[in-house]
């Protein structure tokens, strides 16, 4: 009997860093599978984070850059202008995105630019301890907001999927999650449609993916699914929020 | 093609070309925008790629980026927009990626003015982000000068794999000068395929390539930067550039000037011959590496005097001036920087004030 199911040759065979329970692994699985299938290993260019995700180049087997923190989507427009037919994409969590690099996603979405976002939301500052961050909820407690993050301090946590679908320029926008089996499918779906339509040369392209991250809220793993779907998945909704013409 | 009249930032825009950069990323800014506009109209001519970016620490990403990859790429900007680049200065410096910047100075600190100054002589030569590290800094002090730098600025950051700075000042930047385009001027291809990001199908080997900067084990962290340490120590061997005027006289007194200053530092010298004072000068055109031998020998000479640092900031350039000379003369300092350029007749006055002070 072959086997069914076997690692994708864009994953390495290294061990992660990540915390049990934490669903990085997960997303970086799947992005892993998608650029096998549609055979661009060879012309890919990832560019990691800082963040959880800072040494995910360990992770994949094609070429990769490190980015500063906020700063991915402007070295991805730097290499897709001056090398279109490569096939880029960033990794980004929140606090990179939502916060130090607003800017340059806002402008790089704007400009339409040909590469692919995967967003990972876990409403915190994983790296650095358990700060909060601009997707952190309402009375959520972090190590920052030790008595629950206050909207008249801190404002409303950001929802960026819906934010970039204002954006007049064509892009391809959608939030998706990975915390139980029933949403996995439905994530790939969505990445495997972000990377095609940038190998279309359409559009730009972003995933947001509702994550966790047990260990900086204080919760099991199991704990941390739950919440994540209870609470998280209640103001940061699935769906589709913009596709191109 | 013979002698055109252009203006400096025109000149460096055309130079890039020349040069086989046809990748440019820049922010406005005053008073480098010519570059911009220039670039705007040409790059698509030639089949290049023009991206306004929306701010200076974007702009140095884009270029990080491309250059990561193994594109040639250029920005130009002015004094507050380098320090707002100076975060993808260090990140660019660790990951030992070759881009070309050019740096009209304008004067500061803060928003200060858009008039010609050099105070970001520091910034430039000493790292103005976080980290130990340094970018090649050349000076120009003509539009000619500018043009030939820029040309052997993208050789250069190829050579060491690391930023080269192209230091000027306003006037550099808006003086028009006849210039001439060196006509044979091919930039041999280096081969990026043992670090560049090209995608693993361009290379035979297919194996990947990683651009990073960041390592947690302190004895990879340390070696890492022994390694760049090593490459500043094949510049200061090998890229040291200067000239000298008026040193095979018997000088009283030596100055060290760089750029659009001396300039005005030769007219100054010659009065003062005229009247039958004999002045040296020595202008470092390489700022890191600084020509320090050069300065200590010329400092060496018997009948020098006094050596007088003079620049468009509060006394920057000095320190390394003093360093060179190790003691050997007493070492001044003089300069302005309000955007107005000290005149000829100025720097007679203080070269006889700083003999008189010496002697
Ligand atoms: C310029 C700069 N500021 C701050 C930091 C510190 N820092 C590292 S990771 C991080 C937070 C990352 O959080 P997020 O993007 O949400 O990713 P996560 O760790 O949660 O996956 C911060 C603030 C840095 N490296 N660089
Ligand atoms: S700290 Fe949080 S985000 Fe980071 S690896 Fe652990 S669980 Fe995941």
């Amino acid at each position: 009997m072959g086997k069914t199911y076997k690692k994708p040759e864009a994953l390495s065979d290294n061990y992660t860093h990540y915390c049990p329970g934490c669903t990085h692994g997960t997303i970086h699985r799947l992005i892993a599978e998608v650029i096998d299938e549609l055979g661009i290993r060879d012309r890919t260019v990832g560019i990691a984070p800082v963040g959880c995700a800072v040494l995910a180049y360990n992770y994949f087997t094609f070429d990769f850059q490190e980015a500063a923190h906020g700063r991915a989507p402007a070295m991805a427009t730097g290499i897709k202008r001056v090398r279109p037919d490569l096939m880029v994409f960033t990794y980004q969590g929140d606090g990179d995105l939502a916060s130090i690099g607003l800017s340059e996603i806002i402008h790089a979405a704007n400009r339409g630019e040909k590469f692919t976002t995967v967003f990972v939301n876990n409403a915190v500052y994983g790296m650095t301890g358990g700060q909060m961050a601009p997707t952190t909820m309402p009375d959520q407690r972090t190590t920052t907001s030790p008595y629950g993050r206050k909207v008249e301090d801190a404002g409303m946590p950001i929802r960026i999927a819906e934010l970039l679908a204002t954006l007049a320029t064509p892009s391809y926008i959608s939030r998706h999650t990975v915390i139980r089996p029933k949403y996995i499918t439905k994530a790939k779906r969505a990445i495997k449609q972000a990377f095609t339509y940038q190998l279309e040369g359409r559009c730009f392209s972003l995933v947001e993916i509702v994550s966790t991250c047990p260990t900086n809220w204080g919760m099991t793993p199991s704990e941390a699914l739950d919440w994540t779907e209870d609470k998280l998945l209640a103001y940061y909704k699935l769906g589709e929020y913009k596709t191109p013409e | 093609m013979g002698k055109v009249l252009m203006k400096g930032n025109e000149a460096i825009s055309e130079a890039a070309i020349r040069a086989g950069c046809l990748n440019y990323f820049a922010y406005p800014i005053t008073p480098q925008n010519e570059v911009a506009e220039y670039l705007s109209k040409r790059l698509p001519e030639v089949g290049g790629v023009f991206l306004q970016g929306e701010s200076e620490v974007a702009v140095s990403y884009m270029l990080f980026g491309a250059s990561a990859c193994g594109a040639r790429v250029l920005t130009t900007s002015s004094s507050p927009g380098i320090s707002l680049m100076s975060e993808g200065l260090s990140y660019m410096t660790a990951a030992q990626c070759p881009v070309v910047l050019i740096n009209i100075m304008r004067c500061g600190p803060g928003l200060g003015g858009i008039l010609p100054a050099q105070g970001d002589y520091f910034q430039a030569t000493k790292g103005g982000g976080h980290g130990d590290y340094h970018l090649l800094v050349m000076a120009p002090a003509s539009v000619q000068e500018a043009v030939e730098m820029v040309m052997q600025a993208f050789i250069l950051a190829e050579k060491y794999r690391n930023p080269v700075m192209l230091l000027g000042d306003g006037l550099i930047g808006q003086m028009m000068e006849p210039v001439e385009f060196p006509e044979d001027y091919i930039v041999p291809p280096v081969n990026k395929d043992a670090w560049a990001t090209s995608g693993m199908g361009t290379r035979k080997s297919r194996t990947r390539n990683l651009v990073k900067t960041l390592y947690l084990d302190p004895v990879e962290l340390n070696n890492h930067n022994l390694l760049l340490k090593s490459k500043y120590d094949r510049m200061k061997r090998e890229d040291v550039r200067f000239e000298n005027y008026n040193t095979d006289t018997d000088y009283s007194a030596l100055i060290v000037s760089y750029g659009t200053m001396s300039r005005v530092c030769i007219t100054a010298i010659d009065n003062l011959k005229a009247e039958g004072l004999e002045v040296g000068m020595l202008r470092p055109q390489t700022l890191f590496p600084f020509p320090e031998k050069g300065v200590h020998a010329a400092a060496a000479k018997k009948s020098c005097k006094v050596v007088i640092s003079v620049e468009m900031s509060m006394g920057q350039m000095v320190e390394d001036v003093d360093r060179s000379v190790k003691g050997q003369r007493p070492v001044e300092w003089y300069g302005k920087c309000g955007g107005e350029v000290p005149t000829p007749e100025e720097i007679m006055d203080v070269v006889r004030a700083k003999l008189k002070q010496s002697s």
